[in-house]
């Protein structure tokens, strides 16, 4: 009871990064509330899924393996997670702010009527003082994204339901093994009680799965482009310079609405977070969303006509130009100096 | 037969193009600085309605926004694209609600607006992107959802079959109806507004609008009724006023931090070739790069 959750999210028996960053999220988090770690995995084919899961210092993981639970339909794991979630009673629920975490999320926390924050960019466990109500709650989930457009940062508390529910995107936590050897406990369950013929109205007829081509998250260069770069031609030029310097290309929000790069590429809260060694910022005025998503990078360069661009305050270099200027002597002073 | 189809809109302050005049000396968001529009993946799912009721006979689509009087302009911005009628949910009541209290509201709204089969909504409005509220209405409503929608395939009034962008991938679902289905940007842009439907509903205006105006045109809006936007309070729906607005919100906000970065010590260079020479040898040197 009381505990911290972590819902899994499974694709053909591989547990998602996300879910393995969530879990060592949530296990600092039951340390800092003296709780014990669940995790809940829900699907088909779950047989040794144990093992993948407990070295991240699980201590109870919830199985609910039938058929009808994979692939993921909204309907049968939201059952299931509800049902469990009334159970269990859990103080803290995390997810992926991924297609399925933010399906599956807001159903769940409706028919429990508990308070999802989404899209977090930091979890912490802090004090709330409710001066009109005369009182004090110790030790809440502090649920800290931005919003409004990204001008503010937000901390949300649900100070009187529970679970206190948040998602989060792939990447923003780091995901660490506990020890190879920790040693959880298994609880099996029958979805077969809980399911019924609506839960199964929804059906799949087709699925195209594929596995993510662009790796953004895992380059050591990251060479980004915002709404500055003015163009889809003027991309090419920083696939030029990635390619060069074997990076990958990432775009800010604004790129992405604008349709000069794929959605995919998008870096920061509402797309993927990086932490290479070296960032390069082309036409990125620096919004805090985008900010969000890179501002780990050991080095950060940015390229932007504009010497007051919030991104040059987080920036080790600001070159002050046109990136249609720098970016190809960038590529012609690389090129001259190694060999 | 035809499917009566609700799309639910909200008017949201345009967050892509935030001026310098967007906050306040003291930091704080200016709102009235920015401005109001359609949020536009509500324009996708209107879209998709439009489209259906073009392809079944005898359908409907009906607009709900929840907000202050001014969002009136969403409804008539639906009207003039081909929606057609629209309901303001809209009381004092109602402010300060989470994704929760909202999807409470708007449910018990859809309720009162008696049978419909289909519903559909944007997946998330640009001012807090958290895309909760369609799930939380089709919950509270008890019908299933189908969330990012990109195309609607097949409708009749039995059952829908939807195309989902999702992540990594595509998805085509089939699901019975009455549902909510909410609509991704992938999907197709809005049609434009209607040159014929912008003169017949220019002057479509809800009763409080009429009043602010001062207008004396009793008789228009009494021989044209579809001039008239209903407004729904809190007194024609049956709720608990404990889930509604601020205090019937669970998640609460502590606290608002407006941005301030911390500075670097950044070094400032020119787009000269000496300077972009020099700073490509260095990073070369140290192994950043090369």
């Amino acid at each position: 009871m009381n505990n911290v959750f972590v819902y899994l999210e499974i694709e053909d028996g591989v547990v998602a990064d996300v879910s393995l960053e969530l879990l060592t999220k949530g296990r600092s988090l039951a340390n800092q509330l003296s709780r014990k770690l669940e995790a809940v995995a829900i699907g088909h084919k779950l047989n040794g899924i144990e093992k993948h899961v407990f070295p991240y210092g699980v201590d109870v993981l919830h199985i609910a393996d039938h058929p009808h639970l994979s692939p993921f339909t909204t309907l049968t794991h939201s059952k299931v997670l509800i049902e469990l979630f009334k159970q269990e009673k859990p103080e803290i629920a995390l997810m992926g702010a991924t297609s399925i975490g933010r399906d599956l999320g807001p159903r769940v926390s409706s028919a429990l009527h508990s308070g999802l924050t989404a899209d977090c960019t930091a979890l912490e466990i802090g004090p709330h003082e409710d001066k009109k109500a005369k009182k004090v709650y110790e030790s809440l989930l502090y649920q800290i994204r931005p919003a409004f457009g990204g001008n503010i940062v937000a901390t949300i508390i649900n100070p009187e339901c529970r679970p206190q529910m948040a998602t989060v995107r792939e990447g923003v936590m780091k995901s660490e093994i506990v020890a190879a050897d920790y040693k959880g406990e298994v609880k099996q369950y029958d979805a077969a009680k809980w399911l019924t013929p609506e839960d199964l109205a929804v059906k799949i007829i087709e699925r195209h799965m594929e596995k993510s081509k662009v790796n953004i998250k895992n380059s050591s260069i990251v060479v980004a482009g915002g709404y500055g770069v003015g163009s889809k031609a003027n991309f090419d030029l920083l696939f030029e310079l990635a390619s060069v310097l074997g990076a990958e290309v990432g775009a800010s929000r604004a790129a992405v609405d604008s349709g000069f790069c794929d959605k995919n590429r998008q870096i920061g809260q509402t797309g993927v977070t990086v932490r290479p060694k070296l960032y390069i910022a082309c036409g990125i005025s620096g919004q805090i969303q985008h900010v969000a998503g890179m501002e780990e990078s050991a080095m950060v360069i940015s390229i932007n006509s504009d010497k007051d661009a919030p991104i040059n305050k987080i920036a080790d270099y600001a070159i002050v130009g046109n990136m249609e200027d720098v970016v190809p002597k960038m590529i012609k002073a690389y090129k001259a100096n190694t060999k | 037969m035809g499917l009566k189809i609700i799309v639910l809109a909200k008017q949201v302050p345009d967050t892509r193009n935030v001026g310098k005049d967007a906050m306040k000396a003291d930091g704080t968001v200016n709102r009235a600085a920015l401005p109001a529009i359609f949020n536009p993946e509500d324009l996708n799912a209107l879209e998709q309605a439009l489209r259906i009721k073009q392809r079944v006979k005898g359908s409907t689509v009906t607009l709900l926004t929840m907000g202050p009087g001014r969002a009136s302009e969403v409804i008539r911005e639906g009207l003039f694209r081909g929606a057609d009628d629209g309901y303001l949910l809209t009381d004092r009541a109602f402010a300060g609600a989470d994704t929760l209290a909202t999807s409470y509201a708007i449910s018990l709204a859809i309720k009162k607006l008696g049978k419909c089969d289909l519903i559909l909504a944007g997946r998330q409005a640009i001012d807090g992107d958290t895309a909760q509220v369609g799930p939380q209405v089709a919950e509270k409503l008890g019908m299933p959802q189908i969330t990012y929608a990109e195309e609607i395939v097949e409708v009749n009034s039995k059952k829908i079959v939807v195309k989902r962008r999702l992540e990594r991938g595509v998805e085509t679902v089939e699901g019975p109806l009455p549902c909510v289905v909410t609509v991704n940007s992938s999907a197709p842009v809005c049609r434009p507004r209607n040159a014929r439907l912008l003169m017949k509903f220019k002057h479509a205006k809800t009763v409080t609008e009429r009043q602010e105006a001062n207008e004396d045109y009793l008789e228009m809006y009494h021989d044209r009724p579809y001039l008239n936007i209903q407004e729904i309070t809190v007194n024609d729906i049956d709720a608990d006023r404990e889930q509604l607005g601020l205090a019937g919100s669970p998640t609460k906000v502590k606290k608002i931090q407006n941005i301030v970065f911390q500075a670097k010590d950044s070094k400032v260079l020119d787009a000269t070739d000496e300077d972009i020479e020099g700073l490509m040898k260095e990073l070369i040197a140290n192994h950043t790069i090369g």
